[in-house]
């Protein structure tokens, strides 16, 4: 560092330094506040009565602990809603790991006759806004009978053209001789994608699931047209969008925010626990894909 | 030997082919056939309930009616597009802008608890749509915490509105302040441009959408953040190390390096900013129906309404793809905008 340089570093008075780090971290802190409170909010007004939550709906601490919103909820089915979130979810998830782990090495690995035209169709659906194909996706799940059943919910849902690139994107960052030895020792194509080029791509596999299962546990708009008349059918999203009901009813608060608790939840606890896979995750598939 | 790379060959092209079966099978069934009907259905009237080969062919009908057709369709689309529109230019430059500020404070080399602001920030970012539009609902009430916060901070200035029940455009609120409004300026009312008044035109976001507005650049914050991060890691130090070194402040440095270096970034950021707005659905539908006074009415939302409430899927067809022309030439402006700079 140049002797000029360490004067304009060090110039600032260590007071005025001290006070300048302090207001930063009490501004950091404050957005993180602003980040988190309503989550910790909507948490404890889930357990409060309707009496005391219409009265003071901003007080942190409930002044009589109850579980009346969750009770409630049971009562509407809620542990069925749960089931189908998570069933969905898993399935949605390990199919997209194996069919968009499938296409992606085709398409990065194997010379085959059209991949070029394959892989430029698949890129130009990413330019179609979802919303576009909500009516004709009703159409089509009309027309095989998958409306109000799970299948409806699952299938076009078992491979995106993100995780198709996400991993095209991994394998074709990956060196290709330990593949190749496996070939040559005998393995077929199918024996050395899962033995092992997906192993090794672990990294963008634990990308992918993190990805489709939050998409999955989160989506409203699909099930929203899949599920007309079932209620046994209803995730977690589209039972909280139901009991929400019409506008300008009297809404029970603590059962609504409790769903919203238990919608929250398990995606919370997900990332807690492999957050260093969602930054990584979103370096994959967003700058680089 | 050349029948040996010939057979090769082939099984190549036979798996290949094989390992994209499955990909194949589904986006012919759920992406390719839908893309074709939607084109189709658009042109029919199609009412969602009778079987669809009975519906007739009425041309372009439902894109006039929508576009020109003088009537309430025509009202309800270029609403929704006003809305939409307002939500788009607010919401895509602040949470660009928010998201640009965290990311570079939260890569500070100083800085400590990185990791807790990092996770506090992106946390909203994880959490289904219906569960936040759910607590906004409840925070944005008449004596919600929004209003006590803003009360708060403003030293009791702010008067509580009830967000959600609010229709009116704050465009027209501080047009009130300087006495401009309809009854003074009587020709903003009479002008009527595609089926709205210039009055109309000009309303701003109610304060029911700005309240969807914020929620959503609060949610979304986070991932943007994140892309930003992941890039500014990235970059080459030995730059900084050498503008450091020519003695540049750490303003000059953000501004002269670390923003051009961002700059495809930026475009992705921004593009993934105007496809989601473009298309707010979900908010929508749990918070406010498109209501108070459809100025929350959206074209993705109006897409749905057509076709599942109004049972005239054909109308909602013609509108979705009228939705799709809109992103797609939105993008290509924004291209072209971004690769000028560059020049």
């Amino acid at each position: 560092m140049s002797a000029g340089a360490m004067a304009k570093v060090g110039s600032p008075s260590p007071v005025w330094r001290r006070v300048r780090t302090v207001l930063s971290y009490g501004l950091l802190i404050l957005l993180a506040l602003t980040f988190i409170y309503p989550f910790l909010l909507a948490l404890t007004t889930s357990f409060k009565t309707l009496p005391e939550i219409n009265a003071d709906p901003v007080g942190l601490i409930p002044s009589m602990w109850t579980t009346e919103g969750y009770a409630r909820l049971i009562g509407l089915n809620v542990g069925r809603w749960f089931f189908n979130s998570a069933f969905i979810a898993v399935i949605v998830t390990v199919s997209n790991v194996i069919f968009a782990g499938l296409a992606g090495y085709a398409l990065s690995r194997i010379k085959f006759p059209g991949s070029n035209a394959v892989f430029l169709a698949l890129l130009g659906t990413m330019m179609i806004p979802g919303i576009v194909l909500l009516i004709p996706m009703f159409m089509v799940l009309r027309l095989l009978g998958m409306v109000d059943a799970y299948t409806g919910l699952i299938v076009p849902k078992m491979v995106t053209a993100f995780g198709i690139f996400l991993m095209k994107q991994f394998f074709e960052s990956m060196p290709v001789e330990i593949e190749e030895a496996a070939r040559i020792d005998g393995a077929s194509r199918l024996d050395t994608f899962f033995r092992v080029a997906l192993p090794l791509a672990q990294p963008a596999v634990i990308a992918l699931v993190i990805f489709s299962f939050q998409g999955s546990w989160n989506d409203f708009m699909h099930p929203l047209i899949v599920i007309t008349t079932n209620t046994e059918l209803y995730t977690l999203p589209l039972g909280l969008a139901f009991l929400r009901g019409g506008i300008g009813q009297n809404l029970q608060w603590n059962a609504l925010l409790a769903g919203s608790m238990l919608t929250t939840l398990p995606m919370a606890l997900i990332f807690l626990f492999f957050q260093r896979y969602f930054i990584e995750g979103i370096s994959y598939g967003g700058v680089k894909g | 030997m050349a029948t040996g790379i010939k057979q090769q060959d082939r099984q190549d092209a036979i798996a290949g082919w094989l390992f994209m079966t499955p990909t194949l099978i589904i986006f012919g069934i759920f992406v390719f056939i839908p893309i074709l009907f939607a084109l189709y259905f658009s042109l029919t009237d199609w009412n969602g309930i009778s079987p669809p080969g009975e519906a007739a062919f009425v041309g372009l009908r439902n894109y006039q009616d929508v576009l020109f057709g003088g009537g309430i369709r025509q009202q309800d689309f270029y609403k929704a597009l006003k809305n939409t529109t307002y939500f788009a230019l607010g919401v895509v430059p602040v949470q660009t802008a928010l998201a640009l500020f965290l990311a570079v404070v939260v890569n500070q080399r100083f800085l400590r608890f990185k990791s807790f602001f990092r996770t506090a920030y992106y946390f909203p970012a994880i959490t289904s749509s219906v569960a936040i539009s759910l607590i906004f609902l409840f925070l944005y009430q008449k004596d919600g915490l929004i209003n006590e916060a803003l009360s708060f901070v403003t030293f009791g200035a702010w008067k509580p509105v009830a967000w959600m029940a609010d229709a009116r455009g704050i465009f027209h609120i501080w047009l009130n302040w300087l006495g401009v409004n309809s009854e003074r300026v009587p020709w903003l009312a009479n002008t009527s441009l595609l089926g709205l008044s210039v009055w109309d035109w000009i309303s701003g976001p109610s304060i029911a959408l700005l309240a969807i507005m914020l929620m959503n650049t609060w949610t979304t914050i986070g991932t943007l953040m994140v892309i930003f991060l992941a890039a500014l890691q990235d970059m080459p130090p030995q730059v900084y190390e050498a503008a450091q070194m020519d003695g540049a402040g750490t303003w000059t440095i953000f501004r002269r390096i670390t923003l051009p270096l961002l700059r495809p970034t930026t475009f992705f950021v921004v593009t993934l900013g105007l496809m989601g707005t473009y298309q707010v659905f979900d908010q929508v539908y749990v918070m406010s129906s498109g209501g108070p006074a459809k100025t929350t009415l959206t074209v993705a939302y109006l897409v749905y309404r057509s076709g599942f409430n109004n049972f005239e899927m054909g109308m909602g067809l013609a509108v979705a793809i009228l939705l799709f022309i809109i992103i797609f030439i939105l993008t290509m402006i924004q291209r072209r905008v971004t690769e000028g700079e560059k020049a």
